[in-house]
């Protein structure tokens, strides 16, 4: 008689905790699934972490992803994690270089969605040209997390000549949107609801650094850029107003919006104004360059729908709105979640 | 967009706000009733486009705003029961209970799930058998037939673990009762557009003749509203005190007959409590006898809740539209919508958060 003991299971469909213990399997994870499918956009340094090498002034930031669902029309979570913080460092006027990538993993993840998650990072941060030099992995037990958050962190360097930053906002500079507003918030709110249209909403989920490469190709004297995500335009530039001190006026009938978008608002009650983009840009800049800074930003796929939006106009932390009927109304920063209404 | 750009043409608006100050002649002080039209009048700053003459006063017509803090009480002890889910539109999430909300509650591990309509919380209830569902059915003569029929659903699918807790208002005895009050100086009334899509407008032609005074039934697109108000001040400056229906794209006078025997299938009429105003007799819809097995109130033990309403805030007055909002000594300061002292501060359709986040903070 033989005696055998019973060998165990290597091949997994889910994510189980033995995948962030630190051994075999977790090594399998790391090296089979991530760090194969990240290709080249992942620099292995073999080493406890990485040593970069950077001349000049640099910008450094990051931002943590928890998106429900991790999937959605026109992205999902990994694709967002790199666009977002990719975009963070482009609003500090820097080309963005590094990035590192932590994941914590709910257990029971389904490897292949995993993979697909990962390789939206590889496709993004191709499409950035930014190159992931760090990461972590861990897994938590289930219900501890939401499947899967991501947090990244990324290192870009500033062109000597360029100062971006919400200080700079000055009077008579003049707004501009790259494109249409609320993209991403409809699409993520109609998802997470099980809403169908004719034709799903896209999110605008995408890198911003070669649009303000264009920008940068026009002229250096570029104020404010920043990405407006999370409580949509009405709060960056709430946010802009009051840590610069200047009074902004927007016309409602400037902003682009997406008629499929602008009706899913009408149905749910929501303001386009408040939801998150997270592959558009306000730039401030003095009125003298806006045509031309207007007209590189649209020679691109993804600034076709650039618009001037407004202007600052005076010495008051404000922002107001001309709306579509000509008065004119503040517009504030949001408040909590928007909820949708009830009739 | 069909059916919306259209009624905010910049070039229409213009030419209504035009003949609003044409016909004006004297002071006029004209209430919109829905809280959607609030909200409207403040989006898009309707009021600067107005002749001095014309005042507006902000209506009870926010069914968040009046729901009584005793019925979100007892929605945070349904949500706090084990194993409950309780389901809620969106809006009622931050309204404050006396010493909580629906978000903090979720916070705190309550299952508090946000659902756009009660069929959604049918479903929920069909998908977790073994669950007990409470769907916090609040509003006007708008929501309540949506409701109703969720609960006949229920009863024929003999489901039992689905539950109203019903918060139903009725319009016009309210504005019934505001026009009682002495120190009411409301000359005319902008009527509901969606509530009278189901109800029709009869019962407000009984209420301009009793007060003697104009009303029109309006809508709550920019050009709706200014429409409805220059309907009523050609009606004032006429002395006629007639209704005109000046949102016919969707009311007729009979109203949606099918939501109406829906509706009264189901509910009967009931004496109701008001945040904010007080008990109004006949002014909301409880439960049918018939149905009492899916009444949240008496499935569970909630009669030995009672609540009172915090007494710095004016939001009576406001909703009775004898204060604004910013007469209020906390609005802005000690209640801002991050803080709602009460209900008025909380949906974008109450008075106290149209002003906040639109107008003028202090």
């Amino acid at each position: 008689m033989e005696i055998s003991c019973p060998k165990p299971y290597n091949e997994y469909d889910k994510i189980v905790l033995a995948h962030g213990s630190g051994g075999r399997l977790s090594n399998r994870l790391i090296h089979d699934i991530i760090i194969s499918v990240l290709g080249e956009t992942y620099i292995d340094s073999a080493h406890d972490g990485a040593v970069l090498d950077i001349p000049g002034k640099q910008a450094f930031t990051t931002d943590s992803f928890v998106v429900t669902p991790l999937f959605f029309p026109g992205g999902d979570i990994g694709y967002l994690a790199v666009n977002g913080t990719v975009n963070d460092l482009v609003c500090c006027g820097a080309r963005p270089l590094y990035l590192s990538l932590s994941l914590i993993i709910e257990e029971g993840l389904l490897i292949s969605e995993l993979v697909s998650v990962i390789s939206s990072v590889a496709k993004a941060a191709r499409i950035a040209g930014i190159k992931i030099v760090t990461g972590d992995t861990k897994v938590v037990e289930k219900g501890k997390a939401d499947k899967i958050f991501i947090n990244t962190a990324g290192v870009g360097s500033i062109p000597e000549g360029r100062i971006i930053s919400p200080h700079q906002c000055a009077e008579g500079d003049v707004i501009i949107i790259t494109g249409t507003i609320a993209d991403h918030g409809i699409s993520i709110l109609s998802t997470r609801e099980g809403l169908s249209f004719d034709s799903p909403i896209r999110s605008d989920c995408t890198p911003m650094n070669e649009i303000a490469e264009l920008i940068f190709s026009v002229t250096n004297d570029i104020h404010v850029m920043r990405d407006p995500t999370r409580g949509g335009v009405a709060s960056a530039l709430n946010e802009i107003s009051h840590t610069s001190g200047k009074e902004i006026i927007i016309n409602e009938s400037d902003l682009p919006l997406n008629p499929l978008v602008k009706g899913a608002c009408e149905i749910m009650g929501f303001d386009p104004l408040y939801l998150a983009n997270e592959g558009k840009l306000l730039v401030f800049l003095p009125g003298k360059y806006a045509g031309r800074v207007l007209s590189a930003i649209r020679s691109h796929p993804y600034g076709r729908h650039a618009r001037i939006i407004g202007k600052v106009t005076g010495d008051e932390p404000i922002v107001k709105m001309k709306t579509l009927v000509g008065s004119t109304r503040i517009v504030e920063m949001i408040t909590g979640e928007q909820l949708p209404r009830i009739c | 967009m069909k059916y919306i750009d259209e009624y905010r043409d910049p070039d229409i608006v213009r030419r209504v706000a035009a003949k609003i100050r044409d016909s004006v002649t004297r002071q006029w002080s004209i209430m919109e009733i829905c809280g959607g039209q609030t909200h409207a009048i403040m989006k898009y700053n309707l009021t600067e486009l107005l002749p001095p003459e014309i005042t507006l006063i902000h209506g009870p017509g926010c069914p968040v705003c009046v729901t009584p803090l005793e019925k979100i009480d007892k929605a945070l002890v349904l949500a706090s029961i084990e194993g409950t889910i309780l389901a809620s539109f969106g809006d009622m999430m931050r309204v404050p209970g006396t010493s909580s909300d629906l978000l903090r509650a979720k916070a705190e591990g309550a299952d508090v799930r946000v659902v756009y309509s009660p069929l959604d919380a049918l479903k929920t209830a069909i998908a977790n058998p073994e669950r007990k569902v409470v769907f916090f059915a609040i509003g006007f003569e708008t929501t309540a037939p949506a409701n109703a029929l969720a609960l006949i659903q229920a009863a024929r699918m003999e489901l039992s673990n689905f539950f109203l807790l019903s918060s139903h208002v009725l319009v016009p005895p309210a504005i019934r009762a505001i026009l009682s009050s002495e120190d009411t100086s409301i000359d005319g009334l902008l009527a509901p557009g969606h509530v009278c899509t189901v109800t029709g407008y009869d019962d407000y032609i009984d209420l301009a003749s009793e007060f003697n005074l104009p009303v029109a039934v309006t809508g709550f697109e920019p050009i709706d509203i200014l429409h409805g108000i220059l309907t009523t001040v050609q009606m004032l400056e006429s002395g006629r005190n007639e209704v005109e229906n000046c949102y016919s794209r969707s009311v007729n006078r009979e109203g949606n007959p099918h939501a109406l025997k829906t509706m009264y299938d189901v509910f009967e009429v009931c004496d109701r409590q008001w945040r904010g105003i007080g008990l109004i007799p006949g002014s909301g819809l409880a439960i049918r006898d018939k149905y009492s097995a899916f009444d949240a109130e008496k499935h569970f033990t909630l009669n030995n809740i009672v609540s009172k309403e915090p007494e710095i805030c004016i939001a009576g007055a406001v909703l009775r539209g004898t204060a604004r909002p910013s007469d209020c000594p906390a609005f802005g300061i000690s209640c801002t919508p991050e803080h709602p002292l009460g209900a008025p501060m909380v949906s974008s359709e109450g008075a106290c958060a149209a002003y906040y986040h639109y107008k003028s903070q202090h």
